[in-house]
């Protein structure tokens, strides 16, 4: 049984069809990257396995280690094991990083039926996450994500993956924004979290990330279908061409259009 | 976002906690108000003559208001019109005798306070804090007293105040809220029941935190509480006041008066938590709140500290002020003010600044959910004589949902150009992205919407006591639960 299983998907946003037919199969210990021009449906299939409710899904199903994830509130995806680094994480004033990841974690120890974690337990497993993505512990005391550069959002993105550990990993562009330092720690916290456990998705518009975090699939999505899946030499070869030839290529060979 | 919106629809629907009538036999005078009644009310308390004189002045003004109708109508709040006739102005729980400990009172009340979760008895005296609870409008039990009678510390209600320290109560009262002040603060000079009276001596810092619990109980009637709170020379006290009523189909009126007197070098610091009855979800019955608060930093170097969390009454009319007259001197105002469903509150404060180089500190946080309208006004008043003055105003407001209000009303008046002025203010809005941010994380909705809330009110929250702030978070939460959408 495959630990993500997409059956032909079908969403739209405000009457619009985004996803049109997606199938995917994603196991525990694999990475797999979609990438896709501006507009293809990359975010959306991203948000919808986070269980945005912004999105509504017309068609297919969706199975997160057996159970039917698109009858999930968000909250619930969450404590099942998915987890979401967001393109544009939010600020919230007045709450302190290490008072809301220690809530994070104790909300989905306790859906799990685990015990609380309390501040004793936490704060050294904290600590050695923080080494992992090159963070201050001051930075921790701080509100969430207020003040924060673009590339310590994006940290603080994967610091809180790090934390809460999930079975499926979902990076949602993780890598706009970011310059080329920041772009090696957030891959190197991200490639420290491949596991036999975990699968990721990571959702992309260019190549250079995967020269970081080397995909064992790649999938192109050009106008909500996945056109092409191969290996990292696919997105080499999206590098070298652009996203032009594929699309082309794509409009030729889909059915007539809705 | 329909699940949001489901899940804040139960909770919102949830009853009020707290609504709940205890039977206890009740001594009342007759319904209405003309000057018998306010004779009554005095010689029910065995007041001396220098009281009635002053209650029957205070009546006698607030009537001539009444008469030209100058009840005041600026505040951005709607209610229909109140019949002051129609209101039973002294209602007291009957006591056979005067208790000895808190085993003689009326194990009704001792239960009722038990449901409210208010450790009257043990625990809080293991926290550390006096309590001297009101029970509708006379105290019925007092603890600590001895170990503030140390000190020379006086904590006790008001009417015993009358009984024992009359020359204080003669100097202090009516000195920051005259009688004159305002329609609200004449009602309550004249018909006063009960309320508190601290005194700290000279040098003093008190040794607990004072606290009362008010609580409206009886039907229909109205409640008249009075506070003063002096703090002598060097003195420092801390005062938590905080109260729950039960559930009431009529309006109930409650127009207290606070008054704060800080001389050379004292502090005050006046928490409160304040969660009376709302209303319903239609936005019918909750109590009408007409406050006045006002302390006056008489002497040198003294400051006055008000941090109110305010989540609770149908209309909440309240200015917590101060009066900076002693140079140096320093005013602060820390708010939390929440409305939701029907709820209405205009609330602010008065910075008046008078002596040399004083300061003030205004932090508003204004949040408002449902059909909930919430107005901020402040006053800060820079006289002439107030070289260096300055004044600091924060003024947040947070929204919850699309069909609440928040409006902001500062004036500001300067007559000394060596002021110095800062205001800031600022509007958000509960967003579905950062909900949708929490709950990814694994939060549930109302776990989401109170950790933004609590984070928006974090800088008032600090300002409360320890005990308190816990307490005024859960408040907030309970509260709260109710709308996005």
């Amino acid at each position: 049984m495959s630990l993500l299983e997409i059956k032909n998907l079908h969403v739209t946003v405000a009457g619009q069809e985004i996803l049109k037919g997606i199938d995917l199969a994603i196991n525990s210990g694999e990475v797999h990257s979609i990438m896709g021009p501006n507009g293809s449906g990359k975010s959306t299939l991203a948000q919808v396995l986070a269980r945005r409710e912004t999105y509504q899904v017309t068609r297919g199903e969706v199975l997160f280690d057996g159970k039917d994830l698109l009858a999930m509130k968000p909250e619930e995806a969450a404590c099942e094991g998915i987890f979401m680094a967001f393109q544009y994480p939010v600020e919230i004033p007045g709450i302190s990083n290490t008072y809301f990841l220690r809530s994070a974690l104790n909300a989905i120890r306790k859906y799990r039926g685990q015990d609380e974690m309390d501040a004793m337990d936490f704060l050294p497993m904290f600590r050695e996450k923080l080494k992992l993505l090159d963070m201050e512990e001051k930075l921790m005391n701080r509100s969430v994500n207020e003040g924060f550069s673009g590339g310590e959002k994006k940290r603080n993105e994967i610091l809180q993956m790090a934390v809460l550990e999930p079975k499926l990993a979902i990076l949602d562009e993780t890598d706009s924004g970011l310059d080329i330092d920041a772009l090696r720690i957030v891959a190197k916290g991200v490639t420290a979290m491949r596991s036999p456990e975990r699968g990721m998705l990571v959702v992309t518009h260019y190549q250079r990330l995967l020269n970081y975090i080397v995909p064992d699939f790649v999938h192109v999505l050009v106008d909500g279908r996945i056109v092409r899946s191969g290996g990292p030499e696919l997105a080499l070869e999206l590098e070298e061409k652009g996203y032009g030839w594929i699309e082309n290529e794509a409009r030729q060979s889909a059915p007539a259009s809705v | 976002m329909s699940t949001n919106i489901n899940t804040i629809r139960d909770l919102a629907e949830r009853d009020y906690k707290w609504g709940f009538v205890t039977e206890v036999e009740e001594e009342r005078v007759p319904r209405g108000l003309n000057e018998d009644i306010i004779r009554l009310i005095s010689a029910k308390k065995n007041e001396p003559e220098f009281m009635l004189e002053w209650r029957m002045k205070a009546y006698r003004y607030w009537a001539s208001l009444a008469q030209s109708q100058a009840e005041p109508k600026w505040a951005n709040i709607k209610y229909g019109p109140i019949d002051y006739q129609d209101i039973v102005y002294y209602s007291a729980p009957k006591q056979k005798a005067k208790l000895n400990s808190l085993d003689e009172l009326d194990p009704e009340i001792l239960r009722t306070y038990e449901k409210l979760g208010i450790p009257l008895a043990e625990q809080k005296m293991l926290a550390g804090v006096a309590v001297d609870a009101v029970f509708d409008s006379v105290s019925v039990a007092t603890t600590f007293k001895e170990k503030l009678a140390e000190r020379g510390v006086i904590f006790c209600s008001f009417s015993e105040a009358v009984e024992k320290h009359p020359e204080l109560v003669k100097k202090y009262l009516g000195s920051v809220v005259p009688y004159t002040d305002n329609f609200f603060a004449a009602l309550n000079a004249a018909v006063f029941s009960d309320g508190s009276f601290v005194y700290v001596p000279k040098g003093v810092r008190c040794p607990l935190e004072l606290s009362t619990y008010f609580r409206i109980n009886a039907a229909e009637t109205g409640q008249f509480e009075r506070t003063l709170i002096v703090a002598d020379e060097g003195a420092y006290v801390s005062y938590l006041e905080g109260c729950t009523a039960p559930i009431r189909d009529e309006n109930q009126l409650h127009a207290a008066v606070v008054e704060l007197v800080a001389l050379d070098h004292a502090q005050i610091k006046y928490s409160t938590v304040q969660n009376w009855y709302p209303g319903d979800k239609e936005g019918r019955g909750g109590i009408y709140n007409f406050v006045t608060k006002r302390g006056k930093c008489a002497g040198l170097n003294s400051k006055i500290s008000w941090t109110q969390v305010e989540t609770g009454s149908a209309i909440t009319w309240k200015y917590p002020s101060c009066i900076l007259q002693g140079d140096n001197s320093v005013g602060e105002f820390y708010s939390v003010a929440l409305t939701n469903n029907y709820q209405q509150a205009d609330t602010g404060t008065k910075m008046i600044h008078l002596g040399k180089n004083t300061s003030s500190t205004i932090v508003s946080k204004g949040i408002s959910a449902g059909h909930g309208q919430n107005t901020y006004r402040g006053q800060v008043k820079i006289l002439k004589g107030a070289a260096g003055a300055r004044n600091y105003t924060q003024c947040d407001s947070l929204l919850i949902g699309e069909k609440c209000g928040a409006h902001t009303f500062p004036y500001i008046e300067v007559k000394n150009s060596s002021a110095r002025m800062e205001h800031e203010a600022s509007t958000s809005k509960i967003g579905e992205d950062q909900l949708f941010y929490l709950q990814q994380r694994g939060l549930k909705t109302e776990d989401a919407v109170s950790m933004i809330v609590n984070g928006f009110c974090k800088q008032v929250f600090r300002e409360l006591p320890m005990e308190f702030a816990v307490e005024a978070q859960k408040l907030l939460s309970v509260s709260l639960e109710g709308s996005v959408g």
